[in-house]
């Protein structure tokens, strides 16, 4: 028994989406409220329905927020491991919970604001703070930890100097250039200027890429995920209860989460993966039981959503889908592929993480739905089949497919 | 604190944290020399040492010594100051190092690449340790073209 086509995605609900430190006076709090009850008003539900949190990258306290809200009973309220690598996973989550009867009605949700703290950014947290991270255990004794000082020194300090790390190794192997990184922000960009929740509507030519200043090599600033503001949140059902709501289910077709153990937590500390997967996404392990669960291939999917905080890791997740061979993926974005509409497997059609906003993963499954339903601005004519992924970052990263009923 | 100097990223620690499965490591290095911790089971050297072999699952380990040279095997130069006490440190080169004497993955050395100009460094440069005396108990190693 699998979790295939037993639940849908029967509601989506969002606050617009803000530059970083916008959205004051709102509150994560504030903003994660409208996001669940418009989500539950997308599916006809109320707040007495819901009674599941299945969340990533401890996105809220349920115990808070079902409190707020009102929330007669919880149920059910758990959370992937890490970060940002489980916003696909979450809806795996919420099915399994769905589908062993913990639950009836489950929301998956981010709320962010970075008005004063901003993510991956040493400066705002103090020098230190990444040294206390990694202890192993939760209650391990806290301060420095013995293994941090073989890093602490490095000058590694930002999730973007990790994956450009592996992005050079990618580039070393198998020739990828900074052109096939600008075809990911370019296509991207093309996509969000049609959309009037992305936060960057302004052309981008190749010679506006190639001017703009480097970040580190070989990322320049529009490699760089946006930094913004906002909250969205997904509610799930049974397939069979989805029927009866106000919008067409969004079937869960797989879920799976998880990633190579020596891939391991990408960011910061850890460059010991093997030679055959250190120049890729984490996530080759994880696409082959997801294609496996839904019983279809990678040329089955019609839009893909793919989590996207640096250009490169979208090409190294094109490679690990199975879209393209290994080493491949820089001269399949070349020849268009991954544009909307003309491309055979348009990619991040909401223009991402790198020219919509960055939610830490949850709009590409906005996406997702919208495309799906049909509903999407940059609508890929009859998609029936949608993948979105969360991460590359530290495991788990994660993997759904969808599809229109 | 040491003088900021361009290129070389300014350690934010002046002590190792060890314990008793480190200390060996830093005390080789404020003599200038390079350990690698290796398993007893099957040889495997661990960089830096963990509880247990992920190759084998073992738990004893000993010290030895390598030769302190190696390989750029991935990089960065980090030319945007992430923070104003770094702005007279940009651009510099950190990378992960492939150590000789070594079966690689699991023994890699995550490094400030120094004394280069940052433009010339490239997957493969050879490369050998360098160790900054940061304090009396801390000897930082980084890694410079040879």
């Amino acid at each position: 028994m699998t979790l295939k086509d037993r639940t849908a995605v029967v509601g989506i609900g969002a606050t617009p989406y803000y530059r970083r430190g916008a959205s004051v006076p709102e509150t994560e709090m504030s903003m994660m409220c409208t996001a669940i009850l418009a989500a539950l008003d997308d599916a006809g539900l109320a707040v007495t329905d819901l009674d599941g949190f299945a969340i990533y990258s401890s996105a809220c306290d349920p115990a808070l927020v079902g409190s707020v809200l009102g929330v007669p009973e919880i149920r059910f309220a758990a959370g992937l491991t890490s970060g940002g690598g489980g916003s696909a996973g979450q809806l795996g989550l919420a099915a399994a919970a769905i589908v062993s009867g913990q639950a009836d009605v489950v929301v998956s949700l981010m709320s962010l604001q970075q008005a004063r703290r901003r993510l991956g950014g040493t400066e705002v947290d103090g020098r230190l703070a990444y040294l206390m991270a990694a202890g192993g255990g939760p209650y391990g004794g806290g301060g420095v930890q013995p293994s941090a000082a073989f890093t602490a020194s490095s000058g590694l300090i930002a999730p973007g100097h990790s994956f450009a790390v592996l992005t050079q190794r990618h580039m070393h192997l198998y020739g990828t250039t900074r052109e096939h990184l600008a075809e990911v922000a370019i296509s991207q960009r093309n996509n969000a200027i049609r959309r009037p929740t992305s936060i960057q509507r302004t052309p981008l030519t190749l010679d506006d890429y190639f001017n703009a200043r480097m970040i580190n090599d070989p990322f320049c600033l529009f490699d760089y995920t946006l930094e913004t503001d906002g909250a969205v949140a997904v509610i799930t059902t049974s397939a069979e209860r989805a029927r009866d709501l106000r919008q067409p289910p969004v079937y869960i077709m797989a879920s799976a989460h998880g990633g190579m153990g020596r891939w391991g937590p990408a960011i910061f500390s850890y460059f010991q993966a093997p030679d055959e997967y250190f120049a890729s996404s984490g996530h080759r392990p994880v696409a082959k039981r997801l294609f496996e669960m839904a019983g279809v291939t990678p040329d089955d999917v019609d839009v893909a959503l793919l989590y996207d905080h640096f250009s490169a890791m979208v090409l190294m997740q094109l490679e690990d889908y199975g879209f393209c061979g290994i080493g491949e993926s820089g001269p399949f974005v070349a020849d268009g592929s991954i544009r909307w509409p003309s491309g055979r497997l348009p990619v991040n059609t909401h223009g991402g993480n790198l020219s919509e906003a960055y939610i830490i993963g949850m709009t590409h499954i906005r996406e997702a739905v919208e495309q799906l339903r049909g509903t999407a601005v940059n609508q890929v004519p009859g998609a029936r089949i949608a993948l979105v992924t969360g991460g590359p970052a530290a495991l788990p990263v994660s993997g759904t497919l969808l599809r229109s009923a | 604190m040491a003088e900021v100097r361009p290129g070389v990223f300014p350690s934010p620690i002046a002590q190792p944290y060890a314990d008793d499965t480190t200390q060996p490591f830093w005390d080789a290095a404020l003599e200038g020399r390079l350990l690698g911790s290796r398993c007893n089971h099957c040889g495997t050297i661990l960089i830096p040492p963990t509880p247990r072999c992920f190759n084998c699952q073992h738990v004893s380990f000993d010290w030895v010594e390598l030769p302190g040279t190696g390989t750029v095997y991935a990089f960065t130069v980090v030319r945007h100051a992430l923070g104003g006490y770094l702005q007279p440190v940009v651009p510099y080169v950190s990378g992960v190092v492939e150590l000789d004497g070594t079966q690689g993955a699991g023994a890699r050395m995550v490094a400030n690449i120094v004394d280069c100009d940052p433009d010339t460094i490239a997957v493969g440069t050879p490369v050998r340790v360098v160790f900054d005396r940061v304090s009396d108990t801390l000897a930082v190693p980084r890694f410079a073209p040879r």
